[in-house]
């Protein structure tokens, strides 16, 4: 008893050590003091950062921007990730076993390696193609894009690896034997069995590239809804401020608003495997 | 002959997408790694590499910083971890969601929050750059510890240690020679998680030490905006070859255990 106790507390002081540093800055989201000072007249209550963040001030429009562009790429390289990485598993499961080693060791290379290596030796293919073959600065979107999908893709691969592993390979024969053709069988037979590999790929390559600076920094060029300043995602937007020290304190509130956003979809995902575990268990005692 | 599909042709565009994107940049590092500013071949970049002081001290800092935030995660993940997974503790599963959490908020973001509270404790990259960015690393790579542990520790096989119990082991002896024992993958996979990430890591030494403490990361960062192409290559090659090295190492161990790939 007394063990548990313990553990429990343990378990507890941990939690709001890792939490602190979040939660004085959601704290001081509704101070209107600049800095964050704790003590007497540090806290000085008021919605100041809030209204700030939400009307057209020049800080909301470039935090905004940031948001935005983070957002975009996000989803764009995750949807080129989760196409390309589910075909790759796909593909590379019904390869030869020397075609296999070859795939899976490359697939492991973006996995393990520094990401700073990953950014850099882009950076320097890009700067050798626009100088030696494409006499053109490459540094855009596509660029970007191509670095992000890069950091996602082989975690696609490795996600959906298992559910096919774990699929019934007669299903899909016998819907070939039964006059689908090969597409047919792709997308109602196959994609189906390793959807929730391809979901879990999905919102993984989402959170590593909105987790992402290095990659960013090295590989953006002009675009998006920065124009024709270089692509500015929210990693770069707080590092280049944190560099010069002129970080805004409305990341205050968007703390806040970043903090809930992203508990309201764990609790969604919770929710909706917890679900999806009633109807097929449901299923399985209707089927027997 | 008619051209028949077969599925293993699905692949085409992954291997090709790694190729060009993965391999080919890999051997250009490697290229500039070994040639000098004319382009030509030339062992300069390594000479200056093991010539330079500086370069080997940062090397042994970021040597230093990376085995030391490890051995902390480690100290504080363990016993967390043991804790989460044990039902005899820990029947609330959600609580190990909010432990992996942090990971999807923003990390420059959670930086910058790590930074705020160490400065309004005075303690700053000023005043002890080593302790802050130490810190901020403990702060931001103990989850990826906690993860891999916690799913190696929901595997550990209770028979066997009940088993122990009962042939006579006191708790110390059942935890050094049952738990230990069954969660060395968890704790491979923990260190990879952190050992390399945190010697080539940019941001965090960067904010939190006011550029006070230089690791390989911001290392190779400074040459390459100094246009030192080649030196920087050079590094970013050493850097590859502890990644070979490790993954060469930890290649038979279960590769589910990844951190980030666990994280959905």
């Amino acid at each position: 008893m007394v063990k548990k106790i313990l553990a429990n507390c343990y378990i507890y002081l941990i939690l709001l050590v890792m939490y602190l540093p979040i939660l004085v800055l959601i704290a001081f989201s509704f101070s209107t003091n600049d800095t964050i000072v704790l003590g007497e007249g540090g806290f000085t209550p008021g919605f100041d950062l809030y209204v700030n963040l939400f009307t057209n001030t020049a800080v909301a429009r470039e935090i905004w921007t940031a948001m935005g562009n983070t957002l975009i790429i996000a989803i764009i390289a995750a949807v080129v990730a989760v196409v390309l990485g589910t075909l790759g598993a796909i593909g590379v499961f019904y390869s030869k076993k020397r075609t296999k080693v070859v795939v899976e060791t490359m697939t492991q290379i973006p996995v393990a390696n520094a990401e700073i290596v990953i950014a850099l030796s882009l950076t320097v293919m890009f700067v050798f193609l626009g100088t030696y073959i494409f006499h053109a600065k490459l540094f855009s979107f596509w660029t970007l894009l191509i670095g992000h999908v890069v950091l996602a893709l082989p975690f696609v691969y490795l996600s959906v690896k298992p559910k096919l592993q774990q699929m019934d390979p007669n299903l899909y024969e016998a819907a070939l034997d039964l006059g689908a053709k090969p597409s047919q069988g792709l997308i109602k037979v196959i994609i189906p069995q390793i959807m929730p590999g391809i979901f879990s790929g999905f919102l993984l390559s989402i959170t590593l590239s909105l987790d992402d600076y290095i990659v960013t920094e090295f590989t953006r060029g002009a675009g998006l809804l920065s124009g024709d300043a270089a692509i500015e995602t929210l990693s770069t937007y707080i590092q280049t401020s944190l560099k010069k020290h002129t970080v805004p304190p409305e990341l205050r509130p968007l703390t806040l608003v970043i903090f809930l956003t992203v508990l309201l979809i764990i609790i969604g995902v919770i929710v909706y495997r917890a679900q999806k575990g009633k109807t097929k268990t449901r299923k399985a005692v209707l089927d027997r | 002959m008619k051209f028949r599909f077969q599925r293993k042709y699905f692949s085409i565009p992954y291997i090709i997408f790694l190729s060009l994107f993965v391999v080919i940049p890999i051997g250009l590092i490697i290229y500039y790694a070994f040639s000098d500013s004319t382009g030509m071949l030339s062992i300069e970049a390594a000479r200056k590499f093991f010539s330079d002081t500086t370069k080997l001290d940062v090397i042994l800092v970021s040597l230093f910083v990376a085995i030391q935030t490890t051995l902390i995660c480690l100290l504080i993940g363990y016993p967390l971890a043991y804790f989460l997974a044990s039902k005899k503790y820990n029947k609330n599963a959600v609580l190990i969601m909010l432990f992996i959490m942090p990971m999807w908020i923003n990390f420059v973001l959670r930086t910058t929050a790590t930074r705020d509270i160490l400065f309004a404790i005075n303690l700053t990259g000023g005043n002890s750059p080593y302790l802050a960015t130490l810190i901020g690393m403990v702060y931001n790579y103990l989850p990826f510890v906690i993860l891999p542990l916690y799913t190696t520790m929901l595997k550990l096989d209770h028979s066997q240690m009940e088993a122990a119990a009962d042939l006579g082991a006191n708790p110390a002896q059942v935890f050094i020679k049952s738990v230990i024992p069954q969660s060395v993958p968890g704790i491979i996979s923990a260190i990879t998680m952190t050992l390399v990430p945190v010697m080539s890591s940019y941001v965090i030494s960067d904010a939190l030490s006011e550029g006070n403490v230089t690791l390989i990361g911001n290392s190779i960062y400074i040459n390459f905006a100094n246009y030192q192409w080649n030196n920087g290559s050079f590094t970013a090659f050493v850097l590859l070859i502890v990644v070979l090295v490790s993954m060469f190492m930890t290649r038979n161990v279960n590769k589910q255990e990844n951190a980030r790939g666990g994280l959905w």
